[in-house]
């Protein structure tokens, strides 16, 4: 029988070690997996790269883990986001790298390491700074730039409801990231509001296949 | 050309508003775009698309009816409107550069008079360079529309032959509107669709050190 459905958060993240590179999902709060991120914050992994749209908002998010200082570098689309004080201090005092890449070059990176693509080509920031140094080419009369695949060791991400498979529905703008990096990380681990028993999601409204979920902390369960 | 602006905000997105035709698929940028939601007629059925993943965003709501996981890209919680749906960040960003975006309508530091568009970094890097989806926007919109004030804080001009900032496009913009004229970017020299009352064209092209064509079919009154 498979089931994916782990006993508790600090059980879920116990597998990411010092140098990890981890896929947080989440928009500027919406769907940030905050249980997952304190459970990985008590753990003690350092060394970090976080792949998030933003840097961390006041002490939410991915602030807690640079806060923390076991963050070594941040890809992200959006640093300059409400309250990132945490983020900018560390950057500004050269702790923390910045890989700064367009959002949606970011999900459609995502989306290719999922995918088992090398990369993409993209029209988006052709000619401007963050082409610089990459490899370009001529497709039609429209230039693109090469952007590399982007794969995780791990993603944590934030969804509404799963069954025991992991197959996963979103809430709202909360979805956001959750599908791209399930498929771009080795392990996807998801804490969700509820679990309900296999054969209780309409197959229809399925976003995300269990096939690319690992495991499965019912917050409902969790305690804090 | 005393005030420090000759036409509001308001009046600024009611303008931008009426270039905004029925049935249009539009992205609203964070800030002043965003007022330009609140004159279209729920007749239109203008679809309003967030790059963090909604198709059909109905207003901004606030009070006991709001929702953190129904936000829009500047995380104002918004309401969806009839029809409305949520889509993942791939997606929402596929729907951005494949084309199926009419109008993107987008805040800026600095346009130049040929089209450039510079909207994510003051070239400082303490200041935290953000593209967020701008970049995407500006290569994937049919049309770019551009709201801000023609003159900064320190009185400079805006609207320039060449930006100084980094750029987010080559010659994307379309559309300039601003607190004193709109302006239509479709070769070198900037053409004035609209005029605020008690500015000249002459004036104002003094004012910017650039010269200024009037539109074709003459110069209309800004003023809605």
């Amino acid at each position: 029988m498979i089931n994916k459905i782990c006993d508790s958060a600090i059980d879920a993240v116990s597998d990411i070690s010092d140098g990890a590179t981890v896929l947080v999902g989440g928009f500027s709060g919406a769907g940030v997996p905050e249980t997952l991120i304190g459970a990985l914050l008590e753990h003690g992994a350092t060394d970090l790269t976080l792949v998030h749209n933003n840097a961390g908002n006041a002490l939410l998010g991915v602030a807690r883990l640079l806060a923390a200082g076991r963050v070594r570098k941040m890809i992200c689309s959006f640093p300059r986001s409400w309250e990132s004080d945490v983020f900018e201090r560390l950057y500004k005092q050269g702790k923390v790298e910045l890989e700064c890449v367009p959002q949606g070059t970011l999900a459609e990176r995502l989306r290719a390491g999922g995918s088992g693509l090398g990369g993409i080509f993209t029209p988006t920031g052709f000619g401007t700074d963050l082409a610089h140094g990459k490899e370009t080419r001529m497709i039609g009369d429209r230039g693109y730039v090469f952007e590399p695949a982007l794969t995780g060791d791990f993603s944590l991400i934030k969804a509404r409801r799963a069954d025991r498979w992991g197959n996963l529905q979103y809430r709202m703008t909360a979805r956001n990231f959750g599908p791209a990096m399930c498929m771009a990380a080795k392990t996807t681990i998801v804490e969700v509001d509820d679990v309900v028993p296999l054969g209780m999601l309409d197959p229809e409204s399925i976003v995300t296949s269990g096939v690319f979920v690992q495991s499965v902390v019912n917050l409902k369960k969790e305690t804090k | 050309m005393t005030k420090e602006h000759a036409i509001s905000r308001e009046q600024m997105a009611r303008r931008v508003a009426q270039d905004v035709f029925p049935g249009a698929v539009v992205n609203l940028g964070i800030g002043m775009p965003e007022l330009v939601g609140n004159y279209f007629a729920a007749s239109d059925e203008i679809i309003v698309h967030t790059e963090n993943g909604i198709v059909g965003s109905g207003p901004i709501v606030d009070g006991p009816r709001q929702d953190f996981d129904l936000i829009n890209a500047g995380r104002k919680t918004v309401s969806l409107a009839c029809g409305g749906h949520f889509v993942d960040h791939v997606d929402s960003f596929a729907l951005v550069r494949g084309g199926h975006l009419d109008i993107t309508i987008l805040g800026a530091f600095q346009v130049s008079a040929s089209g450039d568009l510079a909207n994510w970094s003051t070239g400082a890097q303490a200041n935290l360079p953000s593209p967020g989806g701008a970049m995407d926007l500006v290569v994937g919109a049919r049309s770019v529309f551009v709201m801000m004030n023609l003159f900064g804080k320190d009185q400079q001009a805006r609207l320039v032959q060449q930006c100084t900032l980094p750029l987010t496009g080559d010659r994307v913009v379309k559309r300039l509107y601003t607190d004193f004229a709109v302006f239509e970017l479709s070769g070198t020299i900037p053409t004035v669709l609209d005029l605020a009352p008690g500015t000249s064209l002459d004036a104002l092209s003094r004012r910017l050190g650039l010269a200024l064509q009037p539109a074709p079919a003459g110069i209309g009154n800004y003023s809605c």
